[in-house]
């Protein structure tokens, strides 16, 4: 029934490679069984997860006919309902199409999988849309802002909302992201990774406890965070909105981000370089110093740089405790300060046009910066979590066999 | 969980430190000479962590207890905060739908409400796709295609809500504003309350639930999308194996081992995403035109939820009415706490059943 690409004695898949799934290919299609002899054919040579002939050709037909029936159908019937319903209705005709079209060839099983498969790579493919559509669709609507060189050497401070493009920029808001961004830092990486360090290497009785609070931490909804900052700064302590409470308030959002991923990066350290370690005989606090850490070292910059992505472009707790003022603000303790997400979010609520292309403006400066953080977060952190690299590798073993020699020569002290 | 437990750790430390001289870092080999059994009470192994190790040991726990304590005093200061408004309205801060507090009236009944039409409306937008994306990532997507599209939705989940706010505001509304019209006249017939007053005019389906609603619901999408992802693709090899040896198709497969297997995945990330909806403020700040009362047609112009009421009204509250806010965010903090944990609890359960590999 099934096309079996991977008889015994076939070439079996090369060690080390995918899971054995490409011995039977699950793609391969289900044709009906014929009723006079059956032409023996050879298989062509198939990739697993490729696209056959067949399938291709059903596809294509399908796309071209629904998309002219559907034409067709909303020229006569719906002409109000803009593009969402003419695709909407296309695709449904697609759906229909297909699976008349694979009934030609498949059984039942084969036209549902074929179904199946077309609905979940939809979905995969809006997924990836809606990303794409939102950058290109920032950045097609705020290029003419970052078009002139004051957009980011200058401040609102002189100008209205109102103002042409080349008056005016975000030099204010990039400071205050910038002064914000690593006052946060400053206060929740070294707490993020001794809480991490406490849960993988010290792991004691409070662990689990810690554990679940640093998850349920990741939860509080930001507003919740800077609603904390706003009740505890603002109204016990009774100071004004700056940009001191807005990084306090990204820190509270920060906090679980590094903690949840050093963690995870500590706990991929092997095992056995902290036996070995110990079995030098050093004290705990130099095995996680010169042996955990280093080992760990890029996944800890990694987790960093994730947390900072994350809170660059937090606009709820900076609203809530901030301030607002158009002037330039070098000093993050005092007085209120401007920072690009708050730039972003006034600007959009300004009815001038040119005051949202500002505000489209920035927010490609943003989505930039997080672009940035998250590839250097990738690059830095070499493969996906989980995973290390034959570089990584080798480098812990270069740096094992440094540690053995230095132990041996370092003053006993 | 392989490797030494810390007791096992502690009695490798112990060695090195209790034997020959203390506080001595260098390895110490003490040489047997002769291979003759050892009395029994011979050494025993104690941990005596050099001052070193307990300070090290002391800050890590230091640092532990301050997170905890910061999540402890952000439930402390808004309880406190709170007081006021609760010892005035009692229950009634959660039954009433004004919010009047110098008239002494006020509730976030109509707030729970919108909050919770707006999550309803952003789950089922975003659950198919979150679960159609998780399903093509780890069953249908070639392998080079893979690791790209798990970064992507990584970095989807990164992109700011800001950023969400004004692509929804200035091009999802205007692509929704046909599909609520199409909506609310098809469907007014058996679904009467979603007709609205001025049916002819785009600007009464503007600044709606709905439209908030799916904008949320693509701000979680990621969210859910990677969840998911990740319990399928810990769904036991030797089991899909086994079905396609059968002879199952590919979705036959994925219907009989990984879909069971990703159950509680699927159930977790669901929440997760949910309490990522009821807690998003900025799109919806952006989004609806606020009004206080019961959202009863999610298509028409103007609704509220807790987030957004709060980063709204902030500014211009003190007093009884900023007691109020915090109590709001109280409720909501404590509805997001508990909507994770069970989801927290339900995906670590599905990852504990991962061990039937063949």
């Amino acid at each position: 029934m099934t096309t079996v690409s991977g008889l015994p004695g076939q070439s079996s898949p090369p060690v080390g490679s995918a899971p054995v799934l490409t011995k039977v290919d699950p793609d391969a299609p289900r044709h009906r069984v014929a009723a006079g002899p059956p032409v023996q054919k050879a298989p062509p040579a198939k990739r697993f997860g490729g696209i056959d002939a067949e399938l291709g050709q059903h596809a294509v037909l399908s796309l071209i006919g629904s998309v002219s029936v559907a034409w067709l159908l909303y020229e006569n019937l719906l002409p109000t309902s803009g593009a969402i319903g003419f695709w909407l209705l296309a695709y449904a005709l697609f759906l229909g199409f297909f699976g008349v079209i694979s009934a030609t060839t498949l059984d039942r099983e084969g036209v549902v999988d074929r179904l199946i498969g077309a609905v979940v790579s939809t979905a995969g493919l809006v997924m990836v849309a809606a990303l794409g559509g939102i950058v290109l669709f920032t950045f097609l609507r705020g290029k003419g802002a970052l078009a002139n060189l004051n957009f980011f050497t200058e401040t609102m401070a002189l100008y209205g909302p109102d103002a042409p493009l080349d008056k005016g920029g975000i030099y204010a808001a990039m400071i205050g992201t910038f002064e914000q961004v690593a006052i946060s830092v400053v206060v929740s990486v070294p707490l993020g990774i001794a809480t991490a360090v406490y849960l993988s290497e010290v792991r004691g009785k409070l662990a689990r406890l810690v554990r679940i609070v640093v998850e349920a931490m990741t939860a509080v909804p930001t507003i919740v965070a800077g609603l904390f900052i706003y009740a505890l700064v603002l109204i016990q302590l009774g100071r004004d909105g700056s940009g001191f409470a807005a990084a306090l308030a990204l820190s509270v959002s920060m906090i679980p981000v590094v903690t949840t991923t050093a963690e995870v990066v500590l706990k991929l350290v092997p095992n056995g370089l902290r036996e070995a370690s110990l079995a030098l005989g050093t004290t705990q606090w130099q095995t996680v110093r010169k042996v955990v850490i280093p080992t760990a070292r890029p996944g800890l910059v990694t987790a960093v740089l994730l947390g900072v992505a994350r809170v660059i472009g937090e606009t709820s707790p900076v609203l809530l405790v901030a301030g607002f003022t158009n002037e330039l603000n070098y000093n993050a303790f005092s007085g209120p300060q401007l920072s690009l997400p708050l730039y972003v979010f006034n600007g959009l609520r300004q009815p001038f046009d040119v005051a949202i292309e500002r505000a489209f403006g920035a927010g490609i400066v943003l989505l930039s910066l997080v672009v940035i953080f998250f590839a250097l977060a990738r690059i830095i952190g070499g493969r996906a979590p989980g995973e290390m690299s034959r570089r990584q590798r080798k480098k812990i073993n270069a740096q094992m066999a440094a540690l053995a020699t230095s132990t041996s020569q370092e003053d006993p002290r | 969980m392989s490797g030494p437990s810390q007791d096992e750790l502690a009695g490798l430390d112990g060695l090195g430190a209790s034997s020959g001289r203390t506080g001595s870092n260098a390895p110490t080999i003490v040489v047997e000479k002769a291979p003759e059994p050892r009395a029994p009470e011979g050494r025993t192994i104690a941990q005596r962590p050099t001052t070193q190790d307990r300070a090290f040991v002391l800050t890590a726990r230091g640092a532990a207890v301050s997170t905890l304590v910061i999540m402890l005093l952000i439930g402390v200061f808004l309880t406190l905060g709170a007081m006021p408004a609760f010892r005035q309205q009692g229950f009634g801060f959660l039954l009433e739908n004004e919010w009047l507090p110098e008239a002494g009236n006020f509730g976030i009944a109509s707030l729970l409400w919108g909050t919770f039409v707006v999550g309803l409306i952003a789950l089922v937008v975003g659950f198919p796709i979150a679960l159609g994306a998780a399903l093509f990532i780890s069953e249908f997507a070639p392998r080079s295609l893979k690791k790209a599209l798990i970064t992507l939705t990584d970095l989807m989940a990164a992109v700011p809500a800001v950023i969400y706010a004004i692509w929804a505001l200035f091009f999802l509304q205007e692509q929704l504003l046909g599909v609520a019209q199409w909506l609310s006249t098809t469907l007014d017939g058996p679904l009467g309350f979603l007709a609205v007053a001025v049916p002819d005019s785009p600007s009464s389906y503007t600044s709606s639930a709905f439209i908030a609603g799916v904008a949320v619901g693509v701000v979680i999408i990621p969210t859910m999308t990677s969840v998911m992802r990740e319990v399928f693709s810990q769904a036991p090899v030797g089991e899909r194996e086994g079905a396609i040896a059968l002879g199952a198709t590919r979705w036959g497969m994925i219907r009989a081992v990984v879909l069971p297997f990703g159950r509680a995945g699927i159930i977790g990330g669901t929440m997760l995403g949910l309490g990522r909806a009821l807690g998003e403020t900025i799109v919806v700040f952006a989004i609806i035109s606020p009004v206080f009362d019961f959202t009863t047609n999610p298509l028409e112009s103007g609704t509220n939820t807790i987030a957004a009421h709060i980063a709204i009204r902030y500014s211009e509250s003190s007093g009884i009415a900023l007691a109020g806010l915090l109590g709001a965010g109280l409720v909501l903090f404590f509805f997001t706490l508990t909507i994770n944990t069970l989801a927290g609890i339900v995906v670590s359960r599905s990852r504990s059943g991962a061990a039937t590999e063949i």
